[in-house]
This record gives C-alpha cells, sequence and structure tokens, in this order.
C-alpha cells in the first residue's frame, strides 16, 4: 500500500537492498571459485567474513582509517587462506563432499572460538566516518560506505573474470576446474592452483568482511547468515558465472529488503530461503522440460 | 531402576560428606557460568562479580553461620554458552561435588534450563542474570533472583513519554509507538512489558517488526519508521541491536523524539557512535550513580571503585547484580545458622536487605520485587539516570532535538 503511494520510499528499499547485495556477492565469488574449482563447498565461509571484519576492527582500534583495511584484509586473508589449504584443505580436495563439509564446519567452529577468546563475544565496528549521501529531500539515504562497497563489488567482480581469462594462473585455474588430472598431465601444479584458489576465496572474503564491519557490525558469530547467502546466491547463479553472482546477489539484496518491509524483518530471513526453494524448484522443472530422453 | 538411583544418590552423598569433612571451615557455593561461546563476555562479568564479592565477604571476616564462621569458596563449571550443558553441570555440582548451593548462570536461557535441575534435587539457587518472567510463572520454589525481570525493562521508557506528552504536543493516547525487538525470550518480554504499558495510555502500536538473531541490518525497518513517523522507538536486541539502530538511525537520519533501547552500555554506544548516541534512553538494572549502599561495599559509586580497581574497567551492572547475588546468600546462611538446603531456602524466600545495588526482598515466585529498573539518557557524552525520578541525577531531554 504505502509503496504504491509513496514511491519514493521503494526507491530507498531498492537501493538500500542492493548495496546490502553487492556485499553479499563479493564472498559469493569466494564461494563460487572454490566450489568450482576444488568442488568444495566452504562452511567457512562465513568465518572468513568475520575475520576480515577484525582485520577492519583493529586497525581502526589502532587509529588507521578503516578503508584501508580493505586491501590489507585481503592480504591477511589471502595468507589465512593459503596456510588454511597447506594445513587441512589439501587433505579434502579430492574425498567425498561430505568429508568437505564436516571439515570446513570444523574450521568454521574453531575460527568462531578462537575469535570469541580473543576479542570476546562483544558487537564490534569500525568507523568509517563517511558520512551518508541524501538524495530527494532526504527521503533516500545512501550510506556512503555503503556505495562504496557497492562499486568494489563491482570492480572486484569485473577484476575476477579478467584474471580467470587473461592471466596464467587463471588460465591454470580454469583448466584445473574442467580437468584437473589432465591440467597435471599438461605440467600444471594443480596444488599450487588449490592453494591460490582457496586463498583468492579467502582474500574475497576478507575485503567483504572490511566492509561489513564498517557498514554493519560483526562479532565471531556472525558468519552463518554469510555462508548461506553465498550458497544460495552460488546456487542461483550457477557454477562459474560470476556475472550471475553479481546479479543474484544484488536481486536477492533487493528481494530480502523489500520482504523485510511488507512482510516485517521476522520474515526477512524466511523470505531468503523461501525464495531458494522456489528457484530451485523453478530450475528442475525448466531442465526437466529440456530433458530428452535417448531411445 | 529406583534402587540404581537411591545407589548412586548415596554413593555421591558419601563422596559428598568426605568433601565436606576435609574443608571445615569453607562454604561452597557452585556454579555452572559461561566461561566460553557465545555468552562468555557477559559470563565473565558474572564469574567476577562473583568472585568479587567473595574475596570482600572473606576479607571482612566470611560468614558467620551458628557459632562457627565460614570462609565462602565458589566452585565453577563452564557451561559453554549451551543450555543442555549447564544443566548436566548443576546436576554434577549437586550430585558429585556435593554442593547445595548453587549461583545462577548467565542469561535467561541458561537459567530456565537449570532451573527445572535445581527445583527437582530442591537446591536453593540465587540467579543475577535470568530476567525473563517465564522463570517465575512455574510455581518454582528454590529460585530467587535479584534483578528486575525483562518485562521492566523499557515500560518506564512508555511512563517518561507519557509524562511528557505535552512536550511532544500530544495526548498521551495519541503517542504513536513503534517496537523493534530481537526475536529471542529476553526481548519478547521487553515487548510485553511495553505492550502492556502502552495500553494502560492507549497508545497505538505503528510498527510491530521481531528481528531474527542472524540479522544485522535493520534498514527496512527503519525506512518504514521514516514513513510512518512514530513518536517514540522501543529497540530491545542485545548488543547488536543497540550498535545496528543507532548506526542506522544517524545513517538514514531517522529522527524518533524518543529512542529508547536495552543493552546500550556493553554495545559502548557512546564511545562508538558519540554524537549519534546523544538523548538515547537506555535501561539499566543499576548504575554507580544511583543513591544504594550497604556496610560491605559502601555506595554504589564506592562498588563501582573497588570493582575498576580490581578488574580495570568499571562494572557493567552483569557483575554488580551477580555481587549481590553473593550478598543475599551470605545473609541467608547467617539468618539460617546452619547450611541445610531447606533451612537456607526458608532464609532466602524471608530476605530483606539492602545493598549497594539496590533493594532485595523476594515475592512468593522468588523475583526481586524491591529494586525499580533505572533509565539513562545519554546526555553530552555521559549516561545520566533519569528515571525512575526517585533517584533521578537531571530531567530526561524529550523529544529529542533533531539530528543536524
Amino acid at each position: 500500500m504505502i509503496l504504491i503511494q509513496a514511491p519514493v520510499i521503494t526507491v530507498d528499499l531498492v537501493l538500500n537492498g542492493l548495496l546490502l547485495g553487492a556485499i553479499f556477492a563479493l564472498a559469493a565469488y569466494g564461494m563460487a571459485l572454490v566450489w568450482g574449482v576444488m568442488s568444495i563447498i566452504n562452511i567457512a565461509q562465513g568465518e572468513f567474513v568475520m575475520l576480515g571484519g577484525y582485520v577492519a576492527v583493529m586497525m581502526y582500534w589502532g587509529g588507521i582509517h578503516p578503508l584501508l583495511a580493505v586491501p590489507v584484509a585481503a592480504l591477511v586473508m589471502f595468507i589465512v587462506g593459503w596456510a588454511l589449504y597447506r594445513a587441512v584443505i589439501f587433505r579434502i580436495v579430492d574425498r567425498d563432499l561430505f568429508v568437505s563439509l564436516l571439515a570446513t564446519f570444523g574450521l568454521s567452529i574453531l575460527l568462531q572460538q578462537l575469535m570469541n577468546t580473543a576479542f570476546s563475544g562483544n558487537v564490534q565496528i569500525a568507523e568509517a566516518g563517511l558520512g551518508t549521501m541524501f538524495l530527494f529531500d532526504g527521503l533516500v539515504t545512501l550510506s556512503q560506505i555503503k556505495v562504496v562497497a557497492f562499486v568494489l563489488a563491482i570492480v572486484v567482480g569485473g577484476c575476477m573474470v579478467v584474471f580467470l581469462k587473461r592471466s596464467r594462473m587463471g588460465q591454470a585455474i580454469r583448466a584445473t576446474a574442467q580437468n584437473a588430472r589432465a591440467a597435471r598431465v599438461m605440467g600444471i601444479d594443480t596444488d599450487r592452483v588449490y592453494a591460490v584458489t582457496y586463498g583468492l576465496n579467502a582474500a574475497l572474503c576478507g575485503s567483504c568482511g572490511a566492509l561489513v564491519a564498517m557498514a554493519y557490525s560483526i562479532h565471531p558469530y556472525i558468519g552463518l547468515p554469510y555462508t548461506i547467502r553465498s550458497f544460495m546466491i552460488v546456487v542461483v547463479a550457477g557454477l562459474g558465472n560470476f556475472a550471475g553472482v553479481i546479479v543474484a546477489g544484488l536481486g536477492l539484496g533487493a528481494a530480502e529488503n523489500l520482504a523485510g518491509f511488507i512482510l516485517g524483518a521476522q520474515y526477512q530471513l524466511a523470505f531468503v530461503f523461501g525464495l531458494l526453494v522456489v528457484v530451485l524448484v523453478w530450475r528442475n522443472w525448466r531442465l526437466a522440460a529440456k530433458r530428452q530422453y535417448l531411445k | 531402576m529406583r534402587i540404581t538411583r537411591t545407589l548412586v544418590l548415596a554413593a555421591a552423598g558419601a563422596v559428598a560428606f568426605g568433601g565436606a569433612a576435609l574443608a571445615e571451615d569453607t562454604v561452597t557455593l557452585g556454579s555452572a557460568i559461561s566461561l566460553t561461546g557465545n555468552y562468555s563476555t557477559n559470563g565473565e562479568h558474572t564469574q567476577r562479580g562473583y568472585d568479587l564479592a567473595v574475596e570482600k565477604i572473606n576479607e571482612a571476616g566470611g560468614v558467620k553461620i551458628g557459632d562457627k564462621t565460614y570462609q565462602i569458596e565458589v566452585k565453577y563449571y563452564d557451561d559453554e554458552s549451551t543450555p543442555a550443558r549447564g544443566a548436566e553441570l548443576v546436576e554434577r555440582l549437586v550430585k558429585q561435588d556435593g554442593i547445595e548451593l548453587i549461583l545462577g548462570p548467565y542469561g535467561s536461557g541458561l537459567t530456565k534450563a537449570v532451573a527445572p535441575v535445581t527445583e527437582e534435587l530442591q537446591v536453593p539457587m540465587v540467579e543475577a542474570n535470568g530476567a525473563s518472567r517465564s522463570l517465575f510463572t512455574n510455581g518454582w520454589k528454590y529460585i530467587f533472583a535479584t534483578l528486575s525481570t525483562s518485562e521492566q525493562y523499557l515500560a518506564s521508557a512508555i511512563d517518561l513519554a507519557a509524562e511528557n506528552a505535552e512536550a511532544l504536543g500530544k495526548k498521551p493516547d495519541e503517542i504513536k509507538v513503534a517496537v523493534v525487538v530481537e526475536n529471542d525470550p529476553f526481548s519478547a518480554d521487553v515487548r510485553a512489558g511495553v505492550v502492556e504499558d502502552m495500553e494502560k495510555y492507549g497508545m497505538k502500536l505503528v510498527i510491530d517488526d521481531q528481528f531474527p538473531r542472524e540479522l544485522n541490518d535493520m534498514s527496512a525497518t527503519l525506512t518504514k519508521i521514516k514513513a510512518l513517523k512514530p513518536d517514540v522507538l522501543i529497540v530491545s536486541g542485545h548488543s547488536k541491536g543497540a550498535t545496528t539502530a543507532i548506526r542506522q538511525l544517524s545513517e538514514q537520519k531517522v529522527s524518533v523524539p524518543v529512542v529508547a533501547m536495552t543493552h546500550c552500555d556493553s554495545a559502548d554506544i557512546i564511545g562508538n557512535f558519540g554524537a549519534a548516541s546523544e538523548y538515547t534512553l537506555c535501561a539499566t538494572q543499576w548504575a554507580p550513580s544511583l543513591a544504594y549502599k550497604d556496610d560491605l561495599f559502601g555506595s554504589a559509586a564506592d562498588y563501582a571503585k573497588t570493582f575498576e580497581a580490581k578488574y580495570g574497567y568499571a562494572p557493567p551492572y552483569q557483575a554488580a547484580e551477580s555481587s549481590a547475588a553473593v550478598q543475599v546468600f551470605a545473609d541467608a546462611l547467617e539468618r539460617a545458622g546452619t547450611t541445610d538446603k531447606t533451612a537456607v531456602r526458608d532464609a532466602l524466600a524471608a530476605t530483606d536487605m539492602e545493598t549497594f545495588y539496590g533493594k532485595i526482598k523476594f515475592d512468593e515466585t522468588g523475583k526481586n520485587i524491591a529494586k525499580p529498573m533505572a533509565l539513562y539518557q545519554v546526555l553530552d557524552g555521559e549516561f545520566k539516570i533519569v528515571a525512575p525520578s526517585a533517584v533521578a541525577e537531571t530531567k530526561a531531554v524529550i523529544p529529542r532535538p533533531a539530528m543536524n
């Protein structure tokens, strides 16, 4: 009702939702990458986001502008991701999906508890002090940090596509994703490719986390919703489809925000999951329609 | 089945007896508390509150039970912030360790898991951090709470709005209220208390949103607030709710004349947001500036000094109410003249004392009915008590001036 009477509110909701979605998309890039290349569904995705957030919070405490934390968190998390691959993940790459789910689930609990011990369970924030943009007489408000996040998500998405298409490492990653065995035969060090892939994923999540700490808030148990939304975005977009990831991420953010407004906040997450089911059913139905049987 | 159970109990009793004989002049209280997991920060505040009171009481010579003085000691277990674990550990405290005087865990959820155990084993529990009113509607006889229950948290904000209705340019029954709470038992109680109080004045509930625990974004709700322009905004969602609300209210430039919330101090809204937190009303169980005092700690301000000297930060109310719980136990033990659990329970029920934390007197359900909730307002970067009026430091600024 009110949405039709005051279209400007709809604009506000959709814009804020798009900005929210961009942050999800960042984490989802990483998940798409790891899932596509290594066939691992990384349950610890949200925990990487959380760790990146703590990098930003620490820099904020140290008096450094938290926007700088976006690249720093990416770098730190790349190293963390690399180290985790060398310690844990390499053991599960070629194993059953169930094993990798369990292992990354274990990692997520470990990271949560470590951060809880180090930083306590309190809610933390990093304040970038960027202020807010007002449109239409202040009826539409966009916090600038979210706009920064949005632009960054688009740019990073573009960079990922170019990186995978053009660079040697990107080509090696794609080759490994297509057929790891053949890639090994062709002289690609797949172990290194996996380590870089996992590190890249952690780096993407890290920069996402720094943005979350600046735009929203973080605490050690914030991870799960980010894991779930990444999963949902990747499922909707399809593996290896980076343009799809950003579109799905933005769409999800906008839809979620509108649903929160219309149905009330209590149904906001329920709506996300409902949407996931609808998308999966619809997909299956489309596929079934196209399916051809050989006789 | 029954025989084995009796045997186990007898064995546990024997162990307990042996243990008691060794440490002759100490009384041991037991507590399963969240030292790790989700509630570890507040669990630590709780533990420090207990420890500080124990230390003070022992320094002052201990507790006189009958004609003998005892030192107090607390045995802790870590419940890992998990209700099932908490219940299990309290059972272990009683059955294996033979401790029959229990101090409560942190939080309503855990207290609710533990209370049925203490009830079944008929051991008294004094708790300081379970505020949910559902703890006091089951006819439980062995639970005693030093704090005010959660439906009282923000009800006083509604009273305050009604008192200042004229300043808001309305009659009390024209005031529009938006309630935004997290989807958990505590916040549901807060909401119930607010709604009950609103009905008293005939105020209108225009927004009634419950956001899930996982959500750290309330921009959709705030857009709704911007459209419907309520006079009062009530937020309850622990530290995350307070942090999110303050940050997004200023980001989206939503101006509501009266904003009241819980957990402002644990979210450190002043330190984190400075000017954006100005004029926010905050519910608190206790504050160092309140005019309560006792013989052990002195005034509330003295307690704050003692606590800060030992732990290096100002005591949150979670610590204060925990210290008070130990004082309640010590008082009841002295009056009972024995450590027998039934006698102590009866002495607890008859408690009527004054502490630095406020007056403590339990009704038949075990909740403290002598101490009101207090309300702070952030004024010039400081928390000032504005309600209840009997102990207020200054008058509340209502409506809050528009943000620039």
